[in-house]
């Protein structure tokens, strides 16, 4: 306690060097939480806004015949996984549609609506009229509104490829953000498609959602082994976005790299300005070894001047980090008023951090700690 | 009487570009609680013989036994524990903590040697404070006090843990002849209430004339030992 005390006493003394150490190592975790936390946010928000209403795991027919035998046994199957978040089917076929006198191609897609909403969030992207209430209603894209110039209420006719017509009321408008499926996708209800189609009661395609979305390549993979259908394919999203995948895992080592350079920074500046003041309080460690405090005692200052500049120097940090991530997403914010990115704050990262800069600290009194091990009473008291 | 203080055949040479001997085969006994002085003029040697007695420097030959334990062959912190135990040190330029009030530094080297509870010394640090009349100062930071008022800090910090022996360095260096003569007649009265053997450097011979025993030094070697 003893050197604890009188390391508290020479940070004391040390009046604007020591704020100038506490504030160093502010700024440094400041930036690295603030970096860090960013670029996970940055990381979560891009995949959530790419893939969040999308699946994360389709499993399709890998035979000539598109529609998946017995699927309601493998969707048994599925529903016993503890990683799986949300499991829907789908019946799903191209089709043509008129404008004018030339068809356009779009993709009929029926769904067994209450849990593919929980994928897609049909009902939040209703961007006109109401959902489908009878077989005879389908929804449109926006961007499909737009093209064939028709509204809702207006009909929609729908050719399959064996030149069956069919004419469906547009109950409403959806906005699924990408502007491919707006253009493509009819959204009917499963039976619809089924007869559509002739499907009878089987469908094309079983979609889920996981949940661990970065694990869902390795669920994936299980799947194939426990499920072992050749007839089946089992795509993920890790497979289908290989070039958002590298891009992230890129943003996620500068992020390391700048956090680890960061850290490094914080050890050598402590180190080094720890070491000054062995230097600086040479005279106060030779009058303490002339009155007997052994050498442990008397190096475990410069260890606990470290622990104590860390602790104070990184929850400042961590305080200065958080305000500068809520300061940036308050003022980035799009053109609807809402913010650009979705702040997640890894509570589990803010503690690893401020334990690595409080050991970083401690481990930057080391060298001064050892330097204070040769000191000697006499060249203290000899020099005046 | 038992010497507690015994320097055999002591030789100290400083190593560098040229090696520079500094004392001479000395040979000297200090018996239990007397009051002694050494004096030369300056570079003959004395304070260099001070830090060999106080521990705080080895001889080059020769052997030192401090209160029947030979020094010279100890390690490090079974020196610190000697003079945290038997040693008080009073040094020409006080070498308090700046950091600390008049009180903290008194009980520092009781704070070291780790006795506990802090409140069976109470009553000893104020016997020392109103024996050296610094009561007044006692939570004063040591660098808002005057030179003699610093070194009776000093003399009271030499003393907090009842040290057997207790050495002073040019103790009057820095303070005017009626400091001086206070500080000598405190360092009489320890002497007389405690039994505490006293070994004091000066080269001031009105300083020496308080003690009962002077030994001079010259060019590292004793050269008259006078016991009044």
């Amino acid at each position: 306690m003893l050197s604890f005390k009188i390391a508290v006493r020479f940070l004391k003394s040390g009046g604007a060097q020591t704020a100038l150490i506490v504030i160093g190592i502010a700024v440094a975790i400041s930036i690295q939480i603030f970096v860090g936390l960013l670029i996970d946010s940055l990381q979560k928000t891009l995949v959530d806004r790419t893939i969040g209403n999308s699946p994360q795991i389709t499993i399709t027919s890998s035979t000539d015949i598109i529609t998946i035998r017995s699927w309601e046994s493998i969707v048994e199957r599925l529903r016993q996984l503890d990683s799986a978040k949300t499991i829907t089917v789908s019946a799903s076929a191209n089709a043509f549609t008129q404008k004018g006198n030339s068809s356009l191609p779009i993709i009929i897609r029926g769904f067994e609506f209450e849990s593919a909403d929980r994928i897609y969030n049909f009902r939040n992207s209703l961007y006109e009229g109401r959902l489908f209430k009878s077989q005879r209603e389908v929804l449109i894209g926006k961007e499909l509104r737009d093209e064939l110039e028709i509204d809702v209420g207006d009909k929609l006719v729908v050719i399959t490829p064996s030149g069956k017509a069919s004419t469906f009321i547009i109950s409403g408008v959806y906005d699924l953000g990408v502007a491919s499926i707006n253009k493509t996708w009819i959204i009917v209800d499963l039976e619809t498609a089924q007869r559509l189609f002739g499907f009878q009661n089987r469908v094309t395609s079983i979609e889920m959602t996981v949940n661990d979305i970065f694990g869902a390549d390795l669920i994936a993979r299980l799947l194939e082994q426990e499920l072992g259908n050749d007839d089946l394919t089992i795509e993920n999203w890790k497979e289908q976005n290989e070039e958002l995948l590298s891009g992230l895992e890129g943003q996620r080592i500068s992020s390391i790299v700048i956090q680890a350079v960061i850290i490094a920074s914080v050890v050598i500046a402590i180190s080094s300005i720890l070491a000054i003041t062995v230097l600086q309080k040479s005279r106060e460690i030779g009058i303490l070894k002339a009155m007997g405090i052994k050498d442990f005692p008397a190096s475990l200052i410069f260890i606990y001047q470290g622990l104590v500049v860390g602790l104070v120097g990184s929850t400042l940090g961590v305080l200065l980090g958080l305000g500068l991530l809520y300061g940036f997403n308050a003022f980035t914010i799009g053109p609807d008023g809402s913010s650009l990115v979705d702040l997640y704050i890894g509570y589990g990262f803010i503690l690893r951090s401020w334990l690595v800069a409080v050991s970083a600290s401690i481990v930057a009194g080391i060298v001064p700690a050892r330097r204070s091990l040769k000191l000697s009473p006499v060249e203290v008291i000899r020099e005046g | 009487m038992n010497s507690i203080i015994e320097l055999k055949n002591v030789d100290k040479t400083y190593p560098g570009a040229v090696e520079t001997q500094v004392l001479f085969d000395v040979n000297l006994r200090f018996e239990h609680g007397s009051c002694n002085s050494v004096v030369g003029e300056s570079g003959s040697g004395k304070s260099t013989l001070l830090n060999i007695i106080g521990t705080l420097d080895k001889p080059t030959r020769g052997a030192v036994i401090i209160n029947g334990r030979r020094t010279d062959t100890m390690d490090k912190n079974r020196l610190a524990e000697l003079r945290n135990e038997t040693i008080g040190f009073v040094f020409q330029f006080h070498y308090l903590l700046p950091e600390f009030t008049a009180m903290e530094n008194v009980l520092m080297p009781y704070l070291i040697s780790k006795r506990k509870p802090l409140s069976d010394i109470s009553e000893k640090v104020v016997e020392l404070f109103d024996m050296l009349g610094i009561a007044k100062w006692k939570n004063s930071l040591v660098t808002k006090l005057s030179g003699g008022q610093q070194q009776r800090v000093a003399i009271a910090r030499a003393l907090i843990n009842n040290p057997k022996i207790f050495l002073a360095d040019e103790p009057s260096g820095n303070l005017d002849s009626d400091t001086t003569e206070k500080i000598c007649n405190v360092f009489r009265e320890i002497n007389e209430k405690y039994g505490t053997t006293f070994v004091v450097v000066t080269h001031d011979r009105r300083v020496a004339e308080h003690t009962d025993r002077i030994v001079e030094i010259k060019d590292g070697r004793i050269i008259a030992d006078t016991r009044k």
